[in-house]
């Protein structure tokens, strides 16, 4: 998009959007949508209460645990399918379900399980993630190129050998596109288990300010959350594109 | 006979159920029932109507949703995609959409909308539409320019190339954006109905839940899964039927 | 003003007046501040096949495309039949190095396609496209899918689309080269009857120095940085020999010989 000649930047438009924001709340035309800029003023008074704090911090809690779960679960049952045929053969369907399935009917039953606390809400964040890591693993494991296979055989290299300076390297870069996903959706996994379980974390705060109509609040507290994902996100991307210099175009 | 695939397919279904079957009968929680108690529950549920009322009280807004995130997302998606100066005007609030939890706006929508039929399709749609924009406008973005290029050659004129080679070339991402697309309405209906008002199934999970009714619980939430997989798999037939051409392996020339 | 020597071969006999189907006058292409072709010009005689033969990066494909007009040129012009062109018109068909195939529709409709853009009704040119198809031994694979055939098959293709269309010029990039050598031979000899046969003007761009030797009427070796023609050569005395003994014919080997002792020092 070029402006004068000038090429703008990719992500520019967001300036407009925000302009929009402020004249839209300036104007007062609904209730709903104070200026950003009374916004902006809410959030960086509110990043300090220690109510917001202790909300990201069960939150990044919950998120962490729940993709470190669903990363060492999802790669080990990713790498196992990719190399057995038979589990291959009777997990599969499952997981490809499960990947399209609405995660949020499960989370009653998490409820009724494992009660309205911490516990459920790691759990959804895990759910949420982990099938997409199984699946990019898999996947990962089975493009490994045949001849690198014969060819480590041929040099002579023990399977644990192989396996560290070769097959991990060769199915890195499509592994850690699925944890990139994986972790979006998991983003999105303790949200939606916070929501619905709402004792905890973000969920609560969100509780709170509607209940109280704390419009600048509630827009400060999901612009924070919304930054926080896409940083995440575009920190993910980042790194995938270190690691992946070597991958071939997918 | 069965080929190995199905026949697998099968085992798999039955290790599941077996296992839940048993994880109910030890019982791993008294909130978990077996298996066949609630396929019980299920039927039950199928036979007395209530299946069928429930349903059409969640489909109501999850159908409506999905028509008007389809229409609209590939339609936006379309026009991003040619148009270079709505590309970056729309572009990053899609991306900034796609990677941001959408559900956190559901209490927004509530205060701002109410609790009927309205909030429950916006619901559907901000949690679908933008993969679909996003699959969409990318996938005409990346037509090969071979494709484009052997159009001109032949004096195709501009609208020829749009719907007889971009539009083609891109319908298997498009396809594929309308799937996941879809699989977030569900999420998103049934967020709506576990959290805006318990109608439909949403109010058959809630209420049995109240009242400790687990079989029937898990009966609910077992056949909206089963809904939304039949649904998906149901929507790749119909592309693969339609669309013969789609399956071209890799014609990677 | 034409940068070339000519080379006539010893046994030539009087040249004829050769009338051009294509003349390229002057013709540059900058591509910011690289310099793609600078000042070429070059004619290709009607009913004859013309190769651009030369190391990658000495822009023939460009200029191909220039002449087909898929690219527009920074200076110069292009004549077909004596009238300047800039954009793709009925005159020109153009075969993909790439096959540039639509993987999602048949062999007939993707023959078909070129007609179609002409706003030819649906039963006569799938009737004309069966004929192509024939014609290329493609016979039987009207309703098969690109995938499912074989690199050289789909490059016919490829070739039947170029065709039927009935253009005066048939320009060619590099349509040998995706396919595999004993294929590629059996289709340098075809290419040898097709030209006999049909009454088109061909313009081949190539790599492969026999290749060019062995189907051209007249090569035009063009060498990179700056691009420009540094000599065209006109085989003359195998051209009628039969397909199969122009491989052993000492002026084609002479001819080979010569061409690769000047370009081998191009090669990067």
């Amino acid at each position: 998009m070029y402006l004068f000649g000038y090429r703008l930047p990719g992500m520019s438009s967001l300036v407009i959007w925000a302009l929009l924001w402020e004249i839209v709340g300036r104007a007062d035309l609904t209730f709903f949508v104070p200026p950003l800029s009374e916004v902006i003023a809410t959030l960086f008074e509110i990043i300090r209460t220690p109510a917001f704090q202790k909300a990201l911090g069960e939150t990044a809690y919950a998120f962490f645990a729940g993709v470190f779960f669903a990363v060492v679960i999802g790669i080990t049952v990713g790498i196992l399918m990719g190399k057995n045929r038979l589990m291959d053969e009777l997990l599969l369907p499952w997981v490809n379900v499960f990947l399209s399935a609405p995660l949020t009917a499960l989370v009653p039953v998490l409820m009724v399980l494992f009660g309205f606390g911490m516990k459920s809400i790691i759990i959804t964040t895990c759910l949420f993630a982990v099938w997409i890591i199984i699946l990019n693993s898999r996947a990962g494991v089975k493009q490994i190129n045949r001849s690198l296979v014969e060819m480590a055989h041929c040099f002579g290299a023990s399977p644990m050998d192989a396996f560290f300076r070769i097959y991990f390297w060769a199915a890195l870069p499509e592994i850690l596109g699925g944890v990139r996903i994986g972790i979006i959706r998991a983003v999105k996994g303790v949200i939606i288990g916070q929501l619905l379980i709402s004792i905890v974390g973000f969920g609560a705060l969100f509780e709170l300010y509607s209940a109280n109509f704390l419009m600048g609040h509630f827009w400060a507290v999901l612009i924070v959350l919304f930054a926080l994902a896409f940083t995440i996100s575009e920190f993910l991307a980042y790194l995938e594109r270190r690691v992946a210099y070597y991958a071939a175009k997918r | 006979m069965l080929s190995r695939a199905n026949t697998l397919k099968i085992l798999s279904a039955l290790v599941l159920f077996g296992a839940w079957e048993i994880a109910g009968r030890i019982p791993v929680s008294y909130a978990f029932p077996t298996f066949l108690d609630s396929m019980r529950s299920l039927f039950e549920m199928i036979g007395n109507g209530m299946m069928y009322e429930a349903y059409k009280e969640t489909l109501r807004p999850l159908v409506i949703g999905i028509i008007i995130s389809a229409v609209l997302g590939i339609g936006l998606g379309l026009w991003v995609g040619l148009n270079n100066f709505f590309d970056w005007l729309f572009s990053p609030i899609f991306i900034v959409m796609q990677a941001a939890p959408l559900a956190a706006l559901i209490p927004l929508l509530v205060l701002a909308y109410g609790i009927g039929l309205t909030s429950k399709v916006l619901v559907v749609c901000i949690m679908a539409m933008p993969v679909i924009v996003l699959n969409t406008s990318g996938a005409v973005r990346n037509t090969p320019e071979s494709y484009k290029e052997m159009g001109k050659s032949f004096l195709a004129s501009r609208t020829s190339i749009l719907l007889r080679i971009v539009i083609p070339a891109a319908s298997p991402v498009i396809f594929a954006g309308l799937r996941l697309g879809i699989s977030a309405g569900f999420i998103g209906a049934i967020l709506a109905e576990l959290k805006i008002t318990p109608t439909g199934v949403g109010d058959i999970i809630t209420y049995s839940r109240s009242i400790a009714d687990y079989p029937s619980m898990y009966a609910a939430i077992f056949s909206i899964i089963l809904l939304a997989v039949l649904f998906l798999n149901l929507l790749e037939k119909i592309e693969t039927v339609l669309f013969k051409g789609n399956q071209r392996g890799y014609v990677s020339d | 003003m034409v940068t070339s020597q000519t080379k006539e071969r010893p046994d030539a006999g009087v040249e004829t007046q050769l009338e051009s189907a294509v003349s390229v006058k002057n013709i540059t292409k900058n591509y910011g501040a690289v310099e793609a072709l600078r000042d070429m010009s070059l004619e290709f005689p009607r009913g004859q096949l013309t190769s651009l033969l030369g190391p990658s990066g000495c822009g023939k494909t460009t200029l191909l495309k220039i002449i087909a007009g898929l690219l527009e040129p920074t200076s110069g012009e292009v004549l077909v039949n004596g009238k300047t062109v800039t954009d793709p018109g009925p005159d020109r068909a153009f075969v993909f190095q790439d096959f540039a195939l639509l993987p999602w529709a048949t062999v007939l409709k993707n023959v078909a396609f070129g007609l179609q853009m002409r706003g030819v009704a649906a039963s006569e040119r799938e009737d004309k496209a069966a004929k192509y198809i024939k014609d290329v031994g493609l016979a039987g694979f009207e309703k098969s899918y690109p995938h499912e055939l074989s690199g050289g098959m789909r490059q016919r293709v490829g070739l039947a689309r170029a065709l039927s269309v009935d253009a005066d010029v048939l320009l060619m990039d590099e349509p040998f080269s995706a396919v595999d050598e004993q294929t590629r031979r059996k289709f340098q000899e075809d290419l040898l009857n097709l030209v006999q046969h049909e009454n088109k003007t061909f313009i081949f761009v190539t790599h492969s120095i026999e290749e060019a030797v062995y189907v051209s009427d007249q090569i035009a070796i063009l060498l990179p940085r700056p691009s420009r023609v540094s000599e065209i050569i006109r085989p003359s005395s195998f051209r009628n020999k039969g397909v199969e003994n122009i491989r052993r014919d000492s002026e084609y080997l002479d001819i080979v010989d010569d061409i690769w002792a000047s370009l081998r020092t191009y090669v990067e």
